[in-house]
């Protein structure tokens, strides 16, 4: 049997929607997402875990969905950056994104927030080379990452500031 | 109010509802945060198929046979093309341009022919239903090789012993160049100090998030081609397949819609990019190819790789008096179609010591083949290296004769008022401001503090080093860059504006957008100019079949040739609006003013809102005059008249430490003072200035294209090509000096290659100066921590 014809029945709770197909066992993650689901905000840059374009929610921490088999995801809950958008969990990050200006191409942009927002929810007070060493699994090749440091910087005071 | 004054045709850029240097944010950004973009690679069209390619496993190979008959069989696949089936449908070309008199290159065909001649040529098509099974197929291909000897090592590419790499030359010599002013042995043999080095600069390349892809969709019905296409220059991509594929060209319509990165990657003539179009005409399909990353590394232009000798000679005050350089530089086997891979070489020789007011000059550069991947333009071509070159000799003087790196420029940098300015290499500079940026550096860094800080530390065995570098950099280009030169490349450009029948204003241009912001900016123009709130309006780039024909997004040209065309225009269009107001109104044009989106009499808020004018228009014309017909859509362009280049300039700092046990280095922070003449919006040229200097730090630390002794590059996977991560970037900080050029109303230059131009040579004169007190020196970039340990004889 070839490896495309070995196919596995999988469910799973994809941006708060029930979803169930039947996915080649090969076929990952990301592709999964893009081609099957048409969620097409998760990019891949590098198809080796390495640069975090990929990156989305599995059961509530991050993952490269680029290094995991869509079987794999078989009885998960999985987030990305549309139902993140649609339910307006990111709205505060992606404001400030926008303010600081702190995505050029956008193609990063979306891995990018999933990891900001595990970081915020995780330690809601870093300092800046905090957010520079968390964020280090994110390539960014057009700003920088100043901007991107000001902007999760940003969201975090004022998320401090309310909590007082 | 536009501010714009028709007696002495100047613009109020300073007008209270002026957008013009205002941090406004970019309206699509929030698109795109939401990962609602459109990259080429999200696309799906009805039919579509997907290639992939095999390609050369060898750095020079005879292809001796292929045999596909076992993956023909493979399920999905559609269609198997070698070299010679693509090139029964496309022309091979040419990368050569006649302005750079004697550079040769043999056509390229778009899949090697008979021999292939660098790793990751492609070599045989698949083409299949989908990816997976194209590439599952590709893998059965069995394509048999005769390995021959590769030359590799441009130092030996022009050795009568080396392989030749193309039958049809003598030798591996692309193109030669040397430029003189005559005067320099004099000099030399004069002078009061002459130093001499030699420095090394690796290959990189772009890394672009987003990996090239391209969706060539032909049609048989009508015989025209759509090509979605992740690329900066659509009427140039729309030239180049029109005539390699002999199709009309005006049924050939490319659409560039987001692009996720390009850095001039993306403006290249790639072969597996040509082959997918040509298959879409071969099987009247669309047809995709999205390169992964490995495909990226081995294709994807590379850049820089250039070893420059340099001699610098000064007096007893350090006055610089004359510089040398012979630059040599490999560039792959072909030149690179259509902007020739001489490009980089002949900007080094242009532009070294280009800040400077020395006299004599001479420059000599060398472009070989060589069985690598094809080198060509990326972002700041030729700066990063002719900025090194010089300001590591200007270091090496300066240190010689006990002069403080900072005065040996002062000293040195052509005045700001000795402008407009011929330079030894031929280069004319219309006004420049080194004097100034020099001052505000010095102000933003407190340069006298870092200084004491650094004896400080020095004492306690902390090894800082603080650079400088002076830059100018090539903006706005005329003509005389590719079209002088043979090349379909629009030097101009133009924009279409028109008043819709609700009174918003649709601004179409022909530069492109890959981020930096070129439609915020064009928004911000068309607003000023016609007088009305930036988000009445709307941008179109990106699609030839829509915008005027222009030259895209390259050169650091969108701003300066883009936004004046959009200024034109804009302001074309308003005199046609206060025209109609007139009418309406029953007073004369002069008279009237557009403020807030509404035609007044001026200096009141009487008259009549923009959306009224165009229903009257549009929907009532009966009551206009019946000799009166009103124009709402106006065209202007513009191309660069006075000079052959408008030149930015600029001067950064860096403040590092290095390890001198590990040879680490770590970046503290980095300084920029950018004149780009007019900012349109700070935060944007910010911006560039910071993503243009973190890969500025890249070339200078970290990336190289590592090739073994067979030609097999060693690190093609993100996990081994390292790039700039957020952990060891610095904050940059950024002040501007303005000095608008006078060759267009707008005043602007680009912004977008100072910081890469520039960054490379303040990190290696800082890593140099924290060596300088241990005797060492370091004079090749990347600079890797063995480098470092070497120089200090520790490895």
């Amino acid at each position: 049997m070839s490896a495309a014809a070995d196919t596995l029945e999988i469910s799973l709770t994809l941006n708060g929607e029930r979803v169930k197909r039947a996915v080649p066992a090969r076929l990952n993650l990301a592709d999964f997402l893009r081609h099957e689901m048409e969620l097409t905000g998760t990019h891949v840059g590098c198809e080796h875990g390495v640069c975090g374009a990929c990156t989305v929610r599995v059961d509530g921490e991050i993952a490269r969905s680029c290094l995991m088999f869509a079987a794999q995801a078989d009885g998960c809950t999985v987030d990305t950056i549309e139902g993140m958008s649609d339910s307006r969990e990111l709205e505060e990050l992606q404001s400030a994104f926008v303010l600081y200006n702190a995505l050029q191409c956008g193609f990063c942009t979306p891995g990018m927030l999933m990891a900001a927002q595990a970081l915020l929810r995780d330690e809601p007070d870093p300092s800046r080379e905090r957010i520079r060493e968390y964020l280090s699994g994110n390539y960014c090749r057009c700003t920088g990452y100043q901007s991107i440091v000001d902007a999760v910087e940003a969201v975090a005071k004022a998320r401090k500031g309310r909590s007082k | 109010m536009s501010g714009f004054d028709e007696t002495t045709r100047t613009l109020n850029f300073d007008a209270p509802n002026s957008y013009i240097g205002r941090s406004v944010t970019r309206p699509q950004a929030r698109r795109l945060a939401q990962g609602r973009s459109h990259y080429v690679d999200d696309m799906v069209l009805p039919r579509m198929l997907h290639v992939a390619y095999v390609r050369s496993p060898h750095a020079h190979a005879k292809i001796v046979a292929i045999e596909s008959k076992k993956a023909a069989a493979m399920p999905g696949v559609v269609r198997i093309a070698a070299g010679a089936d693509i090139a029964m449908v496309c022309k091979p070309y040419v990368g050569v341009l006649t302005h750079l008199a004697g550079m040769r290159s043999p056509p390229q065909y778009p899949l090697a022919m008979d021999v292939a001649r660098w790793q990751g040529e492609p070599v045989v098509a698949v083409v299949a239903a989908s990816r997976a099974e194209a590439e599952d197929a590709a893998e059965m291909v069995d394509v048999i090789y005769e390995e021959l000897p590769a030359a590799l090592d441009a130092e030996r590419a022009l050795d009568p012993a080396e392989p030749k790499i193309h039958k049809e030359f003598d030798s591996n010599l692309c193109f030669r160049r040397v430029v003189d002013t005559g005067g320099v042995d004099a000099a030399m043999k004069d002078a009061h100090l002459v130093v001499e080095d030699t420095i090394h600069f690796g290959r990189h390349t772009g890394v672009t998030l987003e990996p090239r892809a391209i969706l060539a969709d032909y049609s048989r019905a009508d015989e025209s081609m759509t090509v979605y296409h992740c690329g900066q220059s659509p009427h140039m991509m729309q030239g180049i397949i029109a005539s390699r594929l002999s199709l009309d060209e005006h049924r050939v319509r490319i659409i560039a819609r987001d692009v996720g990165g390009s850095f001039g990657i993306k403006i290249h003539t790639y072969g597996d990019e040509m082959a997918a179009c040509a298959l879409s005409l071969m099987l009247g399909r669309p047809v995709k190819f999205a390169a992964d990353r490995y495909e990226s590394f081995v294709s994807d232009i590379h850049a820089r790789d250039h070893r420059v000798r340099a001699k610098l000679a000064v007096d007893r005050e350090g006055n610089m008096l004359a510089l040398e350089i012979d630059d040599l530089t490999g560039v792959g086997p072909y030149s690179m179609f259509p902007r020739s891979s001489g490009v980089e070489c002949n900007q080094v020789l242009n532009l070294t010591g280009g800040p400077y007011k020395h006299k004599e000059y001479r420059a000599t550069g060398t472009v070989v083949f060589q069985n690598k991947n094809l080198m060509c333009q990326y972002r700041a071509v030729g700066h990063p290296i002719a900025i090194a070159v010089a300001e590591h000799m200007v270091d090496q003087a300066a240190a010689k004769l006990g002069i403080d790196p900072l005065e040996m420029r002062k000293k040195n940098v052509v005045p700001d008022d000795a402008y407009p300015y011929k330079s030894p290499s031929g280069m004319r500079f219309e006004a420049l401001s080194h004097q100034q940026c020099l001052a505000k550096l010095f102000e933003i860094m407190q340069y006298d503090e870092l200084r004491r800080e650094q004896s400080e530390l020095r004492k306690k065995g902390v090894h800082r080093g603080i650079g400088l570098s002076c830059f100018i950099e090539v903006t706005n280009p005329s003509p005389m860059f590719y079209g002088v030169g043979g090349a379909r490349i629009a030097a101009q450009d133009g924009c279409t504006i028109k008043l819709d029948a609700n009174g918003s204003i649709v601004a179409a241009t022909g530069v492109t957008e890959q981020g930096q912001g070129t439609e915020t900016i064009m928004a911000q123009i068309a607003a000023t100019a016609v007088g009305v709130e930036m988000s009445c309006v709307k941008v179109l780039t990106g699609d030839t079949d829509k915008v005027p024909y222009g030259g895209g997004t390259w050169a650091s040209r969108a701003a300066g040739i883009g936004g004046e065309a959009v200024l034109q225009a804009g302001l074309a269009l308003k005199r046609n609006i206060l025209e109609i107001g007139a009418v309406i109104l029953k007073t004369s044009a002069s008279e009237l003013d557009i403020v807030d989106g509404k035609v007044v009499k001026k200096g009141t808020e009487q008259g009549i809102t923009l959306a009224e004018l165009a229903r009257i228009c549009y929907y009532r014309g009966n009551e206009l005059p019946v000799d009166f017909q009103p124009e709402l859509i106006v065209t202007r362009h513009y191309r660069v008249k006075d000079y052959p280049f408008v030149f930015c300039n600029g001067v950064q700092g860096c403040l590092l430490e290095v390890d001198a046990d590990t040879g680490f280095v770590k970046l503290l922070k980095m300084w920029c003072v950018d004149d780009c003449g007019r900012v349109i919006n700070p935060k944007l040229v910010d911006e560039q200035v910071r993503g243009g200097i973190v890969q500025g730090i890249g070339g200078a630390l970290y990336e190289q294209c590592l090739y073994d002794e067979r030609g097999q590059m060693l690190n093609a996977t993100m996990a081994d090509y390292l790039v700039p991560m957020a952990a060891e970037m610095p904050d940059i900080e950024t002040a501007h000096v303005q000095t608008p050029t006078k060759t267009s109303m707008l005043g602007a230059k680009g912004a977008g290659e100072a910081g890469t131009g520039g960054a490379p040579a303040a990190i290696m004169n800082a890593v140099n100066d924290a060596l300088r007190p241990l005797g060492a020196k370091v004079t090749q970039q990347p600079i890797t921590p063995e480098v470092v340990l070497k120089s200090l004889g520790r490895v």
